[in-house]
C-alpha cells in the first residue's frame, strides 16, 4: 500500500516537466524540491533522534561555496606569505566535495553540541550558522563576500562513451533534483528502518532506556548529524549550480526557520512529512503571488503555519495517516477526530 | 589604554539594552517554556512606537519611552491571549513554531506599513558628546543607559518585592503548586509574556534612535537575546543581566581588537565556547523543576 502510494507519487512528480511549459513555475518547483532536499536531511535529526537544528541551514550554505569554489578555483594567502590555488574542477567533484565537507562540519557540531541537548543545541546551531555567515561576509578573498559567487557552471554529469551532459535546461535540472531527492528520501528511509534507525528513535524516546540497553548515545547521536549535514551540504551543492550564483544571504536565518516549517507543518519522524510540508510551503508563495502584494504573501504564509499547528499539532502526514486508519477501522469521523487529538496528548 | 576605556563605555551603553532584551526573554523561556520568537519583533516594534510618536505625531521623546513600554506590554498579552493560551499543554516544538509563525507574519506586517527603508529619530539631546578625560560619550547613549539601568531595577523590584512577583517565582518553580496555592497561572503566564514583551520594545525604543529603525532590527537583536539567555543559565535573571554585559563587553573588544566584521560573531563564539566548558550558563543556580 505504502509503496504504491510512494511510486505513484514519484511518477507523478516525474511526469510533471512532461505537462508543465510555464518556466516559472518549473523553476519554482526546482527551488522548492532543492529546499525539500534540506528539509529531509532536518527531518533526520528533528524528527528520529529529536535535536532540533536551527543552525541546518550552514550546512546547506557551506555545500553551496565548497562546491562553487571547487568548479570556479580560488588563490588565496595564508598566513606566512604562502599562497593557496586551486584551479577550476568540474562541478560533479564539486557536489562530492560539498557532501563531503558538509558530513566533516556536521561530524564537529555533533561532536560538540550532543553533550548539550535540547534549548542548548538549539542555540550552539544558531551560532554555529551566524559564524558561517559572518566568515562568507568578511573572509572576501576566498568567498567576494556581499559581492557574491558568480558564473558558477552548471553540473555536468559525466557519460561513459559519450562524453558529458551539461545540465542547463530548467527540466534537465528539474530531473537531476528529483533524482537526488529520490535518493536521499531511499537513503533516510533505510536508515530509520535499520537497526542504527531503532537505536535513535530508542534514544529520542527514552534515553536512560536506550542506554542501559547498550545504545551508545554519543555515536549514534553524531553518525546521524553527520548524514544528515551531508545530504543537507548535497542540496547546498545543487542549489548553487543551479542558481549559479551565491552570496552569504544563503546563510539567513529564514532559510533555516523555512526547512523547520516544512518538517513541523509536514509531520515530523515520518518519512513523506517533509515532502508534503515542503511542496505546501515551497508552493505557497507562487500560489500567492497573483493575488497578494509581497508583503501580504508573508503575512499569509506565517498565519497558514499557524493555523497547521492549531489544526494539526502533530503535522499534515502523521495527522492525516491516522485520521484515514481510523476512518477504515469504521470509527465515525467525529470520533475519529477526537481519537486523534486524544492520542496527540498521549505521550507515546 | 584610552581605546580599552572607550570599548568599556560603549560596552556599558549596548550592555544595558542587551540586558533589558536577555531579561524579557529568559522570564518567558523560564517561567512559560516558551522560546519566544516574537522577541525580535517586539524590539521593533518599540522602535517603530518611538519613530511614530517623536517623527509623525510630534510628540515628547521622552514621552515615548513610557508609550513603547505600554504598547509593548499591550501587544505581548495579545499575542499570549490568541497564541499561547489555547496551546497551553501542547510541547515546546509547537508553542515554538506558532511563534516563529507570529515572527514571519509581524515582521513582514512592519514592512507592509513602514516599508524597507530605514527610519531615523530627533532627539533632543546635544551633538556635542560628554568629554571625560580620554573618553567620550554621546549624551543620547548616556540617558540610553541610565533608562535601561532604571528599567533593569524595576523589573527586579516587580519580581522581587511584589507579590505578583512572588507569585511568578512561584509559577517558575512548579506551576502545578503554584496553583494549588491559588496563584492564577494563566494571569501569571499572561503578566510574564506582557511583561517580557514590554521590556523587548523598551529596548527597541531606546536603541532605535541610536542606530536606524528598519523592520528587520529585531532578527539580530532576537539571536544575541537567545546568546544572552544562554550565557546566563535559562530564566535566571541577574545571569541575564551579566550575560547582556558580556556579549556587549565580547562584542566591543571584538570590533576593536579583532575585526569589526566580526563583531557580531564575538557573541556567537562565546556562546559555542561558554555551552562546551560551562553548559548549564556561567551562573548556573537550581534547575526548573517539574
Amino acid at each position: 500500500m505504502r509503496a504504491i502510494i510512494t511510486i505513484l507519487a514519484v511518477a507523478a512528480l516525474a511526469s510533471v516537466p512532461l505537462w508543465l511549459r510555464d518556466p516559472y513555475l518549473l523553476n519554482a518547483l526546482i527551488t522548492t524540491g532543492i529546499f525539500v532536499i534540506g528539509a529531509m536531511s532536518l527531518n533526520l535529526l528533528l524528527g528520529f533522534t529529536g535535536q532540533l537544528s536551527l543552525g541546518h541551514i550552514a550546512f546547506f550554505g557551506i555545500g553551496a561555496y565548497v562546491s562553487a569554489l571547487t568548479s570556479l578555483g580560488f588563490d588565496i594567502g595564508l598566513p606566512g606569505g604562502f599562497r593557496l590555488v586551486h584551479a577550476p574542477w568540474p562541478p560533479i567533484i564539486g557536489l562530492m566535495l560539498a557532501i563531503l565537507v558538509a558530513g566533516l562540519c556536521g561530524y564537529f557540531v555533533g561532536l560538540l553540541s550532543f553533550r548539550v541537548r535540547g534549548a542548548y543545541f538549539v542555540i550552539v546551531t544558531i551560532s554555529f550558522a551566524e559564524v558561517v555567515r559572518l566568515v562568507a561576509l568578511n573572509w572576501v578573498e576566498l568567498t567576494q563576500g556581499p559581492l557574491a559567487l558568480t558564473n558558477i557552471p552548471s553540473i555536468a554529469l559525466p557519460l561513459p562513451g559519450f562524453g558529458e551532459l551539461t545540465l542547463r535546461t530548467k527540466m534537465q535540472n528539474y530531473y537531476l533534483v528529483l533524482a537526488v531527492a529520490l535518493i536521499a528520501y531511499l537513503l533516510i528511509a533505510r536508515l530509520v528502518h535499520s537497526h542504527f534507525g531503532r537505536a535513535m528513535r530508542g534514544l529520542m524516546e527514552n534515553e536512560t532506556l536506550a542506554v542501559s540497553v547498550g545504545i551508545d548515545v554519543t555515536r549514534t547521536l553524531t553518525i546521524a548529524a553527520v548524514i544528515s549535514a551531508a545530504i543537507a551540504g548535497a542540496a547546498g551543492s545543487l542549489y548553487a549550480h543551479y542558481i549559479r550564483i551565491i552570496d552569504p544571504e544563503v546563510f539567513a536565518f529564514i532559510n533555516t526557520v523555512t526547512m523547520v516549517i516544512m518538517v513541523i507543518s509536514g509531520g515530523k519522524g515520518s518519512l513523506a512529512g517533509p515532502v508534503v510540508g515542503g511542496l505546501i510551503f515551497g508552493l505557497l508563495p507562487v500560489a500567492l503571488r497573483p493575488v497578494m502584494a509581497p508583503e501580504a504573501q508573508w503575512i499569509a504564509y506565517g498565519g497558514v503555519l499557524i493555523a497547521i499547528l492549531f489544526v494539526l499539532p502533530r503535522g499534515i502526514v502523521p495527522s492525516l495517516a491516522q485520521r484515514f486508519s481510523r476512518r477504515r477501522s469504521k470509527a465515525t469521523a467525529l470520533a475519529s477526530v477526537t481519537l486523534a487529538e486524544t492520542a496527540a496528548k498521549e505521550p507515546a | 589604554m584610552s581605546e580599552f576605556l572607550q570599548h568599556l563605555i560603549n560596552m556599558l551603553v549596548l550592555g544595558g539594552t542587551y540586558a533589558l532584551l536577555g531579561i524579557g526573554l529568559t522570564l518567558i523561556f523560564g517561567i512559560m517554556n516558551v522560546v519566544n520568537f516574537t522577541h525580535g519583533v517586539l524590539y521593533t516594534f518599540g522602535a517603530y512606537i518611538m519613530f511614530i510618536v517623536v517623527q509623525q505625531l510630534g510628540l515628547n521623546f521622552f514621552l515615548a519611552l513610557p508609550v513603547a513600554v505600554l504598547a509593548g506590554w499591550l501587544l505581548g498579552a495579545a499575542i499570549e491571549l490568541t497564541l499561547l493560551r489555547p496551546l497551553r499543554g501542547s510541547d515546546i516544538d509547537t508553542t515554538m513554531l506558532v511563534m516563529i509563525g507570529a515572527w514571519i507574519a509581524m515582521q513582514s506586517g512592519a514592512l507592509w506599513i513602514w516599508g524597507g527603508v530605514a527610519k531615523s529619530v530627533a532627539t533632543p539631546f546635544p551633538e556635542a558628546p560628554l568629554v571625560l578625560g580620554p573618553v567620550s560619550v554621546s549624551w543620547l547613549r548616556l540617558f540610553v543607559l541610565a533608562a535601561a539601568a532604571m528599567l533593569i531595577l524595576v523589573t527586579y523590584l516587580l519580581i522581587n518585592r511584589t507579590s505578583l512577583g512572588r507569585a511568578m517565582r512561584a509559577t517558575f518553580q512548579d506551576h502545578d503548586t503554584a496553583s494549588l496555592m491559588g496563584v492564577n497561572v494563566d494571569m501569571i503566564y499572561t503578566s510574564t509574556f506582557a511583561i517580557g514583551s514590554s521590556l523587548a520594545a523598551a529596548a527597541g525604543a531606546l536603541l532605535g534612535p541610536v542606530y536606524v529603525i528598519f523592520p528587520q532590527m529585531g532578527d539580530l537583536a532576537a539571536v544575541k537575546a537567545f546568546a544572552i539567555v544562554i550565557l546566563g543559565g535559562l530564566g535566571n535573571i541577574t545571569g541575564a543581566v551579566i550575560g547582556g554585559f558580556i556579549l556587549a563587553l565580547a562584542e566591543e573588544l571584538g570590533a576593536g581588537y579583532v575585526s569589526s566584521g566580526y563583531r557580531d560573531a564575538m557573541g556567537f563564539l562565546i556562546i559555542i565556547a561558554v555551552l562546551i566548558f560551562r553548559p548549564t550558563g556561567l551562573f548556573a543556580r537550581a534547575e526548573r523543576v517539574g
